[in-house]
């Protein structure tokens, strides 16, 4: 299969069809934060973090495939910026105490914002009312700290495929809600692939907590993304 | 030429931000040659006596009197840092926003299994601060110039910023440093 060739921040790359530019970065070493995207997962573009500029048009890198003589540009000071604005909506749109946080130093979006170096965010807090959901022996949902990103969802089914994890409501409004017969009915293992999956703190499982020493967790040391450049 | 001046204060907080000043251990030697302190609970004077350079807040704003002091240190400090998570974005305190104060004080005062019967009465002296209806961040409140985020932030960061400051000099927080928790 001929090989496309592209650029991103005018480092010349090259891809295999059928890659979007998510993968295709990656493969070439360069980091696009991703945040409702999970490798192997079907992409929904639904946080637009990942947002680059191809050929001076704005893109989500997770769902657009690459294509042949791409130029696309993945750290622009506008595109940083705009990747910075979109994580601190985040944060003031729900409820983010990171000091109470089980999930704080493994948490994606925590780890985004301290690889963008945000020390306020430019938005005023909204404090939501939300509710913390003891949803079944294994599973605690705290929807103070679901971002939407659909990962469960996506992630989560029966063995014989049905979903157990959905999106109910509209707008504003809208929250991640759990089959009211199979949600119950989680297994340990389940709960835990579960919140392994969720970026964020909102799915949690029950029982073992802050199970991780401070130091040892999955951010503490290096930015989120520098395995990528350095497998590069 | 005399000392730079620093102020702290700690509103809706636990203190422990204070805590995390101390720790900055054997440094707190050269801190002292370096500055002198102004109104501060460390040396516990209460009024500004001088204008001050540096004002250190730590806890949000969760009632009138946090809001007067906030201005105060507005007012009396050229450079406002907000120290700690409850500071940066309300903390702890600021799990009761959301929640409708009326809600909030019956449930502390009236119904918390910890009230004793008799003594089930929501406060309502005229000197007392009046609470105000959510946990507010020091920067919705007054222009807050620097932000130290953390819970507690470390003496590490603290000590940057300090430094940084007195230096005129940009502050350069390193990747260990920024934590939020
Ligand atoms: S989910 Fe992440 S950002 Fe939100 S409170 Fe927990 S650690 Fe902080
Ligand atoms: S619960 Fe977690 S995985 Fe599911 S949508 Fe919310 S943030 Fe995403
Ligand atoms: S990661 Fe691409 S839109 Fe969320």
């Amino acid at each position: 299969m001929a090989e496309i060739r592209f650029t991103i921040d005018d480092k010349p790359c090259t891809a295999k069809a059928g890659q979007t530019i998510w993968e295709a970065a990656r493969d070439n070493g360069v980091y696009i934060p991703v945040l409702c995207h999970y490798d192997g997962l079907k992409p929904v573009g639904a946080c637009r973090i990942c947002t680059v500029r191809v050929n001076g048009r704005l893109m989500a890198a997770c769902t657009q495939p690459i294509g042949k003589d791409m130029i696309i540009e993945n750290t622009a000071p506008d595109l940083e910026d705009m990747r910075r604005a979109l994580i601190e909506m985040l944060f003031v749109e729900g409820n983010h105490m990171c000091p109470t946080c089980e999930k704080s130093g493994n948490c994606e979006l925590q780890a985004l914002a301290y690889r963008y170096g945000i020390l306020a965010p430019r938005f005023p807090y909204l404090w939501p009312r939300r509710e913390i959901e003891a949803a079944g022996p294994h599973l605690l949902l705290d929807h103070n700290r679901c971002i939407q990103c659909l990962r469960c969802v996506r992630a989560v089914k029966t063995k014989d495929d049905k979903l157990i994890f959905a999106l109910l409501h509209r707008s504003g409004k809208v929250r991640i809600g759990l089959d009211p017969e199979l949600g119950p009915r989680l297994t340990e293992e389940t709960a835990q692939k579960a919140m392994d999956i969720c970026p964020v703190g909102a799915i949690l499982k029950k029982e073992v907590g802050f199970a991780v020493p401070i130091g040892k967790r999955k951010f503490d040391a290096a930015p989120i993304g520098s395995e990528t450049a350095e497998k590069a | 030429m005399s000392k730079p001046v620093i102020a702290t204060a700690s509103l809706a907080g636990c203190f422990g931000c204070h805590m995390s000043v101390l720790d900055i251990d054997e440094r707190i030697l050269k801190l002292i040659e370096l500055v002198d302190f102004n109104k501060s609970p460390i040396n516990d004077i209460k009024t500004f006596t001088r204008p001050c350079d540096v004002g250190l807040i730590e806890g949000g704003c969760c009632n009138t009197e946090n809001v007067e002091v906030l201005r105060s240190f507005r007012k009396n400090c050229k450079i406002l840092v907000a120290v700690g998570e409850c500071a940066v974005m309300g903390g702890l305190p600021a799990m009761r926003n959301g929640i409708p104060i009326k809600e909030c004080l019956e449930e502390a005062y009236l119904h918390s299994v910890t009230v004793a019967p008799e003594d089930r009465l929501i406060p309502n002296d005229e000197d007392l601060p009046v609470i105000l209806d959510r946990v507010y961040p020091l920067h919705e409140v007054v222009k807050i110039d620097h932000f130290l985020p953390g819970c507690p932030p470390s003496a590490d960061i603290i000590w940057e910023a300090l430094t940084a400051l007195l230096e005129g000099r940009p502050l350069n927080i390193s990747y260990d440093m920024l934590k939020y928790d």
